[in-house]
């Protein structure tokens, strides 16, 4: 077997998921497709409501009640020689990767030393035989888990910085309580390994260790936002998605804590989603970059490539309605219209009606999601090259 | 000491020695021993015409300052000074301001013309009982200004050009049937009615979506270019301010710490403060490295400050002589730069 240099961990196929609401369904994730490699962080950007939050909470199976899953996959993977992962893909549709080779279907059976696979393949399903020590990565699909089977993910496989989340700790328990709690729900743990555990957590985000055995009013904001990243850290999880984390915070405080977050994912290779309204943001924090519009992703890429040569209409007019401190003071364009209502969203690609450059076909056709340029995906008829 | 900007340009508002102290609570009977010093000693003119920043985080006494400068709260001490009368032969003396805090019936009614808020929130700051032709004419009506027809008329035509179009199609619609980037839109209307000469922005659109965003910003900008308007604009946002702003002063527990023209005090920060503000704003361009200035701490509340520079505690670059003399007084170091720091 050889060892990868870059793997998926987590691969997000179709992702569609509407609100029932009693004036109709809210469309709020269409079709949104993306991947995410081993240590790598991506932003998540896009204006409220556009559906970014919600597609975390699809991916980790937090949906609230009027929540209708509707279709696609999210392929979470772990090494191949994970025997409880595996176990919990059986029966379940997965994909698994094979020295080089990507087999995708539903595992039927799981061996000792071989698993056998219905497997989709050049249009046919057929069944595979693999044996267990060739397969380094089996991706199993989130959406096809039941409640039971999610459980052990949530924390340690995936975990989830939510917005405001510094409100979230309970004022009449001390901190390091709180964090040690969440540990042991999810993994076998004493109470002293985990203390220790905790310590650690609070000198990598920065903050003193004698602050575990203080109460929540006694920290401050930006101290509050640190013991919730420690928390989210504490299971080890392959990802963390942190949605709008510094948002609450001043100016200064949310530029450490953003920086601290960057250097604590590269020392421990974690991959991340951070969700932001932000591009400022996004621009310092992500090396992929994922642009969402009205329930849609409309571009995809690397960081780099993206800010440089946006693709897709909406993330140039995204770029240029935002005012810098750097560079030549410009005259900022502000895009006509508002974000339309996910209720009755716009026929054929949904951002036609604010669109400089859309012509008729926008109207009528919803574009495809596709390679504009090397790893720069867009869902555009008439992308900017 | 006055402030003393040489401008050729006519001050609209002049701010001295201003200063609120709000009592921090003790109990029922007992009385305050301590007190939070919101705004302390702070002074600054703004031009007719002029977009005048206030900068800083949470808590720096940026919005305690706009409330005092449209008379929603009166100050501890200190004074404001305000040309009410919109008659252009008058000249920029001192003498013909008038002090707002003396204002009473009948020129007090014409300061409140004369002189708009606009708040952060869109979504408290209207009532969600009234229709958009009532909020915004409820000040002509206020002011008994024109009969019905006229009134709708001039919403109408505020409407319009505030960028809500056809006005007919919102008159009689409610603040909930609106999104967040008309509803500041029909806030903005509400205060220009009126015709004011100064309006107080506090955080107009940092409630906004960044597409929405821009459109307000550049409606802002328009209005003052037509009708020539001053705005004090509250902003945490450098980004925001240096895009509306002509001057900018930066506020840090209560006291202004650095003032002058935008670009100037963007590019050329001089207090240790400043610097490390703008060096910890995220730049929208993945190719830049930033270079974050580390100042240790966060920032406290200003309750009973002791009598020395308020940001001693966290100043890379602090001295005995800031922690033994009293804050240091704002000087000018060319140019209208003013920093108040003993070690620039």
């Amino acid at each position: 077997m050889t060892t990868l240099t870059t793997y998926p961990v987590l691969q997000v196929e179709n992702l569609t998921m509407h609100y029932t609401t009693r004036k109709g369904a809210v469309k709020a994730v269409e079709n949104v497709s993306f991947s995410l490699d081993k240590g790598e962080a991506l932003g998540l950007v896009g204006e409220s409501g556009c559906g970014k939050t919600s597609v975390a909470l699809t991916l980790l199976r937090l949906l609230p009640e009027n929540a209708k899953f509707l279709g696609g996959h999210a392929y979470f993977f772990r090494d191949g020689s994970d025997e409880a992962h595996a176990r919990r893909a059986v029966g379940k549709p997965v994909k698994i990767l094979v020295d080089g080779q990507g087999y995708q279907g539903r595992l039927l059976e799981l061996g000792r030393s071989e698993i056998v696979l219905e497997a989709h393949m050049d249009g046919r399903t057929q069944p595979v035989r693999l044996g267990r020590d060739q397969i380094a990565r089996l991706g199993v699909d989130l959406t096809a888990l039941s409640d039971e089977e999610m459980r052990p993910i949530r924390w340690k496989g995936i975990s989830m910085i939510f917005q405001a989340a510094m409100n979230s700790l309970n004022p009449v328990y001390r901190v390091g309580d709180q964090i040690i709690e969440a540990m042991q729900a999810h993994m076998p743990i004493s109470v002293p390994e985990a203390r220790e555990r905790v310590a650690q957590l609070f000198q990598l985000v920065g903050l003193d260790r004698q602050l575990m055995d203080r109460y929540p009013h006694e920290y401050s904001g930006g101290m509050k936002q640190r013991a919730v990243i420690a928390m989210a850290l504490a299971c080890d999880p392959d990802i963390i998605i942190a949605d709008e984390p510094t948002t609450a915070l001043d100016v200064i405080v949310q530029d450490k804590i953003l920086r601290e977050m960057r250097q604590i994912q590269k020392k421990l290779n974690m991959s991340m989603i951070y969700i932001s309204h932000d591009i400022a943001v996004i621009a310092e924090v992500a090396d992929k970059v994922g642009v969402m519009y009205a329930g849609g992703l409309v571009e995809f890429g690397p960081s780099e490539a993206i800010f440089k040569s946006p693709v897709h209409p909406y993330t140039k007019a995204l770029m240029s309605a935002f005012p810098s401190i750097k560079g030549e003071k410009v005259k900022l364009t502000a895009l006509p219209g508002e974000p339309p209502d996910l209720i009755k969203p716009p026929s054929g690609c949904r951002f036609h009606p604010r669109c400089p450059y859309a012509t008729e076909i926008c109207e009528r056709e919803v574009p495809q999601f596709i390679e504009h340029k090397p790893k720069q995906y867009a869902a555009c008829w008439n992308p900017l090259m | 000491m006055a402030l003393q900007v040489q401008t050729k340009t006519e001050t609209l508002v002049r701010v001295e020695h201003l200063r609120k102290l709000y009592p921090v609570a003790t109990g029922v009977f007992a009385r305050a021993r301590s007190f939070i010093h919101a705004v302390d000693d702070v002074s600054f003119d703004i031009n007719r015409g002029e977009i005048f920043g206030l900068i800083g985080e949470s808590g720096c006494g940026k919005t305690t300052t706009g409330k005092l400068l449209v008379r929603l709260i009166d100050p501890t001490s200190g004074h404001i000074y305000m040309r009410v009368s919109s008659d252009p032969s008058t000249d920029s003396q001192g003498e013909q301001f008038v002090d707002i805090a003396t204002l009473e019936g009948r020129a007090l009614k014409e300061f409140r013309r004369n002189v708009q808020m606009i708040f952060q929130d869109p979504y408290e700051s209207l009532n969600p009982r009234m229709t958009i032709f009532d909020i915004v004419s409820e000040p002509l009506s206020i002011h008994r200004i024109g009969t019905v027809y006229e009134r709708e008329e001039r919403v109408a035509e505020l409407l319009s050009l505030v960028g809500l179009t056809p006005p007919e199609s919102f008159l009689f619609r409610y603040p909930h049937e609106l999104s967040g980037g008309q509803r500041q839109r029909v806030a903005i209307a509400r205060a220009m009615i009126l015709n004011p000469s100064f309006i107080v922005a506090d955080e107009p659109t940092s409630m906004l979506d960044v597409s929405i965003r821009t459109g307000v910003m550049n409606l802002m900008l328009d209005l003052r270019e037509e009708f020539g308007i001053s705005y004090l604009y509250i902003t945490h946002d450098l980004a925001v301010a240096r895009y509306m702003c002509d001057r900018i002063a930066v506020m840090y527990l209560g006291k202004i710490v650095e003032l002058g023209p935008t670009e100037e005090v963007i590019q050329n920060p001089l207090h240790p403060y400043t610097r490390a503000l703008i060096s910890a704003v995220p730049i929208p361009d993945p190719t830049v490295e930033r270079q974050p200035i580390e100042i240790k701490g966060g920032v406290s509340k200003p309750i009973d400050p002791a009598p020395r520079c308020r940001f001693y505690e966290r100043c890379p670059i602090a001295t005995d002589r800031c922690a033994r003399e009293d804050h240091p007084p704002l000087e000018d170091k060319g140019n209208g730069h003013l920093v108040a720091c003993y070690e620039i």
